[in-house]
């Protein structure tokens, strides 16, 4: 079963905004300047912010803010930001692999951007609603 | 990037507890747009069974991020910062954190090993309250890029 698509925006001023909420200052997530010294193609969001997204699409889909038992991804590929008003944009899936007797639902979630994977093995347990 | 794989299995003492305010949950739950007023409003939390507003399901990573320091600029280790990637990243949740938890990790060293020139860092933090209760266990993996 495909759950519904979401799908974030990312611009800068998000970018800045979750390094002073999660206190990741590394400035290739705010300096063109550095990011570009180290071989990126420009500003790149924080893995964890991504995964901080595709975190609420899954709560989303579990329909509760408290329902998430198991959740991890692998980062494959940056999410480049420019410096626009429109951003990025990061579009979020999901499939539902199984769901347990014990009343647990795994799902397979998919994130792109640019039509390009993001995210691989990522997975998310949650708690089915009764 | 050559690291020791005589590091697996080695445990570091307990980090210093990390207070979890309710502030800093809503500026969390903000800066990522998660809206629910449950990350919010105690009432909110209170009618899901909650003491006190819930944390989005990364909001660990605050508090993991800084106690993984303890291994990542271990010297004895040798990590090169500068060439650290962030490669994996996983939470297995007893419960979710709240507004008022104080929060102690307990840093493992999972798996260390080198291949095609680059090193791999697998750890692993046990998330528990002060009083022992586990919270979280959350896996990180790195990968220290080798000179080209």
């Amino acid at each position: 079963m495909e759950l519904p698509a979401q799908t974030f925006r990312v611009t800068r001023a998000d970018l800045i905004r979750y390094a002073g909420a999660s206190g990741d200052f590394n400035p290739i997530h705010w300096s063109d300047r550095v990011a570009t010294k180290v071989g990126l193609p420009g500003v790149i969001a924080h893995g964890m912010f991504t995964m901080a997204l595709v975190g609420r699409a899954v709560t989303e889909w579990a329909g509760s803010p408290d329902a998430v038992v198991e959740y991890g991804v692998r980062f494959t590929r940056p999410v480049v930001v420019p410096d626009d008003d429109q951003g990025a944009e990061i579009e979020v899936t999901a499939r539902v692999r199984e769901v347990t007797e014990d009343g647990l639902t795994r799902l397979e979630v998919t994130a792109t951007c640019l039509g390009e994977k993001v995210l691989s093995q990522a997975r998310a347990t949650i708690r089915t609603a009764p | 990037m050559s690291l020791d794989p005589s590091f697996v299995g080695r445990t570091y003492p307990p980090t210093a507890p990390y207070q979890v305010g309710r502030e800093k949950i809503r500026e969390f739950a903000s800066a990522i747009g998660a809206t629910d007023p449950a990350h919010h409003d105690p009432a909110a939390a209170q009618a899901l069974g909650h003491p006190d507003v819930v944390a989005p399901p990364t909001f660990p990573v605050i508090v993991t991020m800084a106690a993984s320091r303890q291994i990542i600029e271990d010297p004895a280790l040798g990590v090169d910062y500068s060439r650290l990637v962030h490669g994996d990243q996983r939470f297995a949740y007893t419960r979710p954190v709240f507004a008022g938890d104080e929060l102690v990790c307990t840093n493992t060293i999972e798996d260390v090993s080198t291949r095609g020139g680059h090193g791999f860092l697998t750890t692993r933090t046990d998330v528990s309250t002060v009083g022992g209760e586990p919270v979280v266990a959350v896996w990180a993996r790195y990968v220290i890029r080798g000179e080209a």
